[in-house]
């Protein structure tokens, strides 16, 4: 679509990883991934902690640790990204906002870090851009004279978003930018999320809070087991029946509001050679022990499931 | 990086640092005097055996020297002389032990300082260029050349240098801190410069391994952090992050790292002294020992003791009061 700012195709992510001596082992993480993000959209991408979500962030701004590969093929603005073209357009054109103030050097003034490394005598521009940006998002002048251990929650989480913003990127990419926080901080996160979106940016949100992704979304990736099963819209979440595949039920249903309904089941740890929710859906069939279903568009909402329009046994 | 200082707080630590110096050297000073006491070592013997004294002699000099006083009662004078600053006389030099040292001490200092700076700046920097090019050709080069010399001995390298340099090219003079025959009072500061170079060069590039090799370690730590993460997804470039970022955070910890090798650096100055027949305070440990010279012995403990407790209070200093993460600490 020639309003898409972010596409991602197929991509996966896996780890090359030594066992035993010399013995490689390659550890798949993100799988046969697709979405795209649309000027002025939110697409969060909802998965499980420690499921591996942040590598896709990571990929698209090719800061991927030297033993990972990725496969498939992540565009901007229709220009395939190759890793010259990440690096040209991080920070600038693709902005990070990171989980936590961990992301920041610890032994550098926040005003310092924010601004980054520039010439001396662009310096003054970028300290007076600075100011107003962190002005913007409610930070007092002081808060760039301290360093990042000074900083309560609230304020680095600040700190780092107006830091990702200084350069005023096209496409900003939040990697769980709400952990640890407050109902009041969580909210601001959200309502600053939402105006980036207004302003036009394109929003990848990057999260395992539920109520942060149908707040801030325009439409939601679910993500099992290194798979993006379903992308939805957000407002579908509200009534179960909008939704298709037998997880995202299962999930929002388990929600407390929507009844608190278990399902019992883990995700599998290891690569399946069918669909990854066999072992705990409700409505398999044999085609799904062997064959993999593939990400397909049904009325505007992506879903990977063989069986989603029939009826439940 | 700012510097912030509490002062009162220094002066108690500083105080309290003095209280524990002053029982550490009573504590080395007792028993290093009981070890010397119960040695085969005989003060008498050893003076006397230079001379061929008569049993007349002998028996003068065991009443001058107190031979013969039990060994609690000359543990308690050892250390009220000791409280007046009185070392005794060096057997050797036959003046004040106290004299001796000064003396020998500068010689070494000059040397020990020279070689400590040159490890520390050429370290780091070796360091950070084998973390920031990690897995290359020249990271490995850098390993590689630490690796033989953390395992090579200091004086095995000091005389292949000694070789190369002296021997062979004769760039250099093979020993000795001033030209033989001449007056002291002839001997140029250039005479002096030119038998520093390479006792100060072996001791350098023996100390280079250990900083090297920890700035690389600590660095690479740092390249897989987040905020380096953080810091590439921003834009910056892979040098100016380590420029940036990367030295800033090693360099404290690599810097306490060299204040806490004193005690090395004393153990290095001592063979590399010695086979560059360097008359500082390592060569006069060897003569002391060799020729039972235990007050000059007993000064030269006392010395290294303190020298290398100053290190490690140098080291304890820029880890509480430099480190901006302990500024919060402080003003409690």
């Amino acid at each position: 679509m020639e309003n898409d700012l972010l596409t991602v195709q197929n991509v996966s992510i896996s780890f090359t990883q030594y066992v035993q001596g010399l013995q490689q082992h390659i550890l798949k993480v993100i799988s046969d991934l697709s979405l795209s993000v649309k000027e002025g959209e939110v697409v969060a991408i909802l998965g499980s902690s420690g499921s591996g979500k942040s590598l896709l962030a990571h990929a698209i701004l090719g800061i991927l640790p030297e033993n990972g590969q990725c496969d498939g093929t992540i565009s901007f603005k229709g220009e395939v990204l190759t890793q010259e073209k990440k690096e040209e357009l991080r920070g600038e054109h693709i902005c990070l906002i990171p989980q936590s103030v961990n992301f920041l050097d610890p032994l550098m003034k926040v005003r310092e870090q924010a601004i980054g490394d520039v010439k001396d005598e662009e310096k003054e521009k970028a300290l007076k851009h600075q100011k107003e940006i962190f002005e913007k998002y409610g930070l007092a002048e002081e808060v760039g004279d301290m360093y990042p251990f000074e900083l309560s929650g609230g304020m680095a989480r600040k700190v780092l978003l107006s830091t990702a913003l200084l350069s005023d990127p096209e496409l900003v990419v939040a990697d769980e930018p709400t952990p640890g926080l407050d109902q009041a901080s969580v909210n601001e996160t959200i309502n600053d999320i939402k105006r980036l979106a207004q302003e036009g940016k394109g929003v990848l949100l990057i999260t395992h809070e539920i109520d942060v992704a149908l707040k801030t979304a325009d439409r939601i990736a679910i993500f099992y087991s290194g798979y993006v099963i379903e992308i939805n819209k957000a407002e579908n979440f509200n009534d179960v029946n909008k939704l298709l595949h037998p997880y995202t039920k299962s999930l929002i249903e388990a929600l407390p509001r929507n009844g608190f309904k278990l399902t019992s089941g883990v995700q599998p740890l290891e690569e399946v050679d069918g669909c990854p929710y066999f072992e705990n859906c409700p409505i398999r069939s044999d085609i799904c022990q062997n064959n993999k279903p593939d990400l397909i568009d049904h009325n505007g909402i992506m879903i990977r499931c063989h069986n989603f329009d029939k009826e439940v046994n | 990086m700012v510097i912030i200082i509490n002062s009162q707080k220094l002066a108690k630590f500083l105080g309290y640092k003095a209280v524990r110096l002053f029982i550490l050297l009573v504590a080395v000073a007792a028993v290093s005097f009981i070890m010397v006491e119960i040695s085969p070592i005989n003060p008498v013997k050893s003076y006397a055996a230079e001379m061929g004294a008569s049993a007349q002699q002998i028996a003068a000099l065991s009443a001058y020297w107190q031979v013969d006083v039990p060994l609690g009662e000359k543990v308690v004078s050892w250390l009220a002389d000791l409280l007046q600053l009185n070392l005794g006389i060096s057997l050797i030099y036959r003046i004040p032990v106290v004299n001796v040292i000064i003396q020998k001490f500068t010689a070494s200092l000059v040397l020990m300082i020279t070689s400590w700076i040159i490890s520390g700046v050429v370290g780091f920097g070796l360091g950070i260029i084998a973390g920031g090019t990690r897995g290359s050709w020249i990271d490995k080069a850098i390993k590689t050349y630490c690796y033989i010399l953390q395992c090579a001995p200091s004086f095995w390298i000091g005389l292949i240098i000694m070789l190369i340099f002296s021997v062979y090219l004769g760039w250099f003079p093979v020993g000795l801190a001033v030209p033989v025959g001449t007056m002291a009072s002839d001997v140029t500061f250039w005479d002096w410069l030119i038998r520093l170079i390479l006792p100060a060069f072996t001791l350098s590039i023996v100390g280079i391994a250990s900083i090297a090799l920890y700035t690389r370690d600590r660095l690479v730590n740092i390249l897989n952090s987040d905020y380096f993460i953080f810091a590439r997804a921003r834009g910056e470039n892979h040098w100016s992050i380590i420029i940036r970022h990367g030295i800033r955070n090693v360099l404290l910890p690599a810097i306490t790292l060299q204040f806490m090798s004193f005690s090395e650096l004393f153990g290095g100055a001592v063979l590399v002294e010695q086979i560059f027949s360097y008359p500082g305070i390592g060569q006069a440990t060897v003569a002391a020992g060799l020729r039972s010279d235990v007050p000059l012995l007993l000064g030269i403990v006392l010395i290294s003791t303190i020298f290398v407790f100053c290190g490690n209070t140098i080291a304890d200093i820029l880890y509480k009061y430099v480190d901006p993460r302990m500024k919060g600490d402080e003003n409690e």
